[in-house]
């Protein structure tokens, strides 16, 4: 029996060749983060995926879609042949997820830096109406390139959203190069510290580690909560990992061969 | 208009408890009793506005029920995007309201005009844009806005404008005022330049052109069936508004025209030109520079309605 992680990857893989889809590096460095909050970090119920109590969990790095579909799908949110549509004319699975497209996608995104904010107005309303969920945001480390991530950030942290948690998926790359070198991104943990946030860092790609820091968040600390989750772009396939070919690369069915076979030796 | 929108928005929000103010930094005093009473519900989001409107969709999303407030131009080109995407996209019900429309705000330079504002938010699925008239306009189409179902747009003048209907009308969005009656020309004005409207109507009717003026006050969606009367009724129609005319209500008209092939009728519209102003000075001065006069409205719909009483077809002054 496979893990759920490495089901998820090779379907990531599959769709990614399928479709003829970019971002496959993008969507296998954040299928840890999500495999662990929707197993049993995330209160949700796909058969009341519209409970105005539930958590919600926002990707905000939309080109990682497909590894949200593959969740939702293997999570019982929708039928799993519905990824077969992934990314073909007419399906209801975009590359980038529109909103309402399918149960489970709280909302649409694609373009980088409006995932904070629409995250930290959920937030907000939770105060405003008494409700208990938190609100998970997954944001990529080039999405911190964005002046609106920051306006955001200090936004969350003056109104101690602390039912706010972001996990940044920090695999060091963005489209075309470092994410240190393309803007200044380090220290990234202390630059959210500065702005008056409670900062963890896990390694993203250790099931249990995440485990853990999302248990251990403390209630009413009146900050918001970010986890700066060092993983690697393409993990899980040795060729495709931390290489940045992988942003746009579609993998040939050689490739698609010997990822699923490297996949099927965990 | 804005406090005629203060006044609103906190009755407003005594009926409705999912009803949220957000505001970008500005406003001083202004919504004091609203931060009195509702404190909960009442964010100063900081000069953010990219991150006030995500922040809005959030909400909505959630159940309640916002209104952003700063000045119109920061309110829609500074964060062009997030109204695309967190409010059109999403179909969020969040109520945009930008002050100092078109000139109102001209003493501060260009950064603080809005004259391309109504252009741009129109263009954006699912948007309505909204702008009232006078006073009694603001409160009845606020009302009507935090009652639509989808993104709004509201374009308020700013203070101490008069108030231009005699009895208070009942109003909804996308249905347009007749404020007066006339045979002649037809002046469809939207938005804070309607008392220009007005005086140049009186000055026209001086001069013996019977001229009817209407608050079109709803940009997006147009009231096809309104126009479709106008058009048939009246040899002349001329749009006024503080906004450039290119994709403004003069644009919106324009191509309805064209489409429709009701090129019987001379449409005029006035409107800022498409240029910077890049001179000090008021609100006077700069409609006075942009032909948005009672006056200078006057001269153009004379010289335009003599010179080509016989040739009907479609021209754009401006």
């Amino acid at each position: 029996m496979k893990n759920i992680a490495t089901i998820l990857r090779s379907e990531v893989v599959r769709m990614s060749h399928q479709a003829r889809t970019p971002h496959l590096g993008s969507a296998l460095s954040c299928v840890d983060i999500l495999e662990v909050l929707y197993r049993g970090v995330l209160r949700i119920d796909p058969s009341n995926y519209q409970d105005p109590d539930r958590d919600r969990f926002i990707l905000s790095k939309g080109h990682a879609a497909s590894a949200l579909y593959a969740t939702l799908a293997h999570r019982g949110f929708f039928p799993l042949d519905v990824l077969n549509t992934y990314a073909q004319s007419g399906s209801c699975l975009p590359e980038h997820p529109s909103p309402y497209c399918v149960p489970g996608v709280e909302i649409g995104s694609g373009s980088l830096g409006h995932g904070l904010s629409v995250a930290s107005g959920i937030s907000l309303a939770a105060r405003m109406q008494n409700r208990m969920y938190r609100v998970f945001v997954l944001l990529s480390d080039g999405e911190c390139n964005e002046g609106s991530t920051w306006e955001g950030a200090l936004f969350a942290s003056a109104h101690n959203l602390e039912s706010l948690v972001v996990i940044i998926d920090y695999n060091k790359w963005q489209a075309t190069g470092r994410s240190d070198e393309v803007m200044k991104l380090k220290p990234l943990a202390q630059k959210w510290k500065a702005f008056g946030w409670s900062v963890y860092e896990v390694n993203g790609h250790d099931s249990l580690e995440l485990a853990d820091v999302f248990r251990d968040i403390p209630d009413n600390t009146g900050k918001p909560v970010v986890i700066v989750a060092h993983t690697v772009k393409g993990k899980g396939i040795s060729f495709m990992e931390d290489d940045n070919n992988w942003h746009y690369r579609v993998p040939n069915d050689e490739e698609l061969s010997s990822a699923v076979a490297e996949l099927m030796r965990i | 208009m804005r406090n005629a929108f203060a006044e609103t928005v906190t009755q407003l929000a005594e009926d409705d408890t999912r009803l949220v103010l957000l505001t970008g930094d500005i406003g001083n005093h202004l919504f004091d009793t609203f931060q009195d009473r509702y404190p909960n519900r009442f964010v100063n989001c900081g000069v953010a506005e990219a991150n006030m409107i995500g922040v809005a969709g959030g909400l909505a999303l959630a159940g309640m029920k916002p209104l952003t407030y700063t000045i119109a131009s920061f309110s829609t080109t500074r964060c062009l995007e997030q109204i695309r995407v967190d409010l059109c996209y999403h179909r969020a019900s969040v109520v945009i309201v930008g002050v100092g429309a078109g000139l109102a705000y001209a003493a501060n330079g260009a950064t603080h005009h809005a004259c391309e504002d109504i252009a741009l938010l129109k263009a954006l699925p699912e948007m309505t844009v909204v702008c009232p008239g006078d006073p009694w306009e603001v409160q009845e189409l606020v009302r009507a806005a935090v009652a639509h179902d989808g993104p709004v747009y509201i374009r308020l003048g700013k203070k101490g404008e008069p108030v231009v209907h005699t009895d208070q009308p009942k109003m909804t969005i996308g249905k347009s005022l007749i404020v007066k009656p006339g045979r002649d020309v037809c002046l469809i004005s939207t938005g804070n330049v309607l008392p220009v409207a007005m005086e140049a109507a009186a000055l026209l009717q001086r001069r013996n052109v019977s001229t009817q003026v209407v608050s079109m006050h709803t940009v997006k969606p147009l009231e096809q069936e309104f126009l479709r009367e106008t058009f048939s009724k009246f040899p002349t129609v001329v749009t006024v508004e503080e906004h450039s005319c290119k994709g403004g209500l003069g644009g919106s008209i324009a191509e309805w025209q064209v489409e429709r092939q009701l090129l019987g009728t001379q449409l005029i519209c006035i409107g800022t030109d498409d240029v910077f102003l890049h001179e000090a000075g008021g609100h006077e001065f700069a409609r006075d520079y942009f032909g948005l006069t009672p006056h200078k409205i006057m001269n153009v719909v004379l010289s335009r309605t003599c010179k080509k009483q016989n040739a009907k077809q479609l021209e754009l002054v401006r």
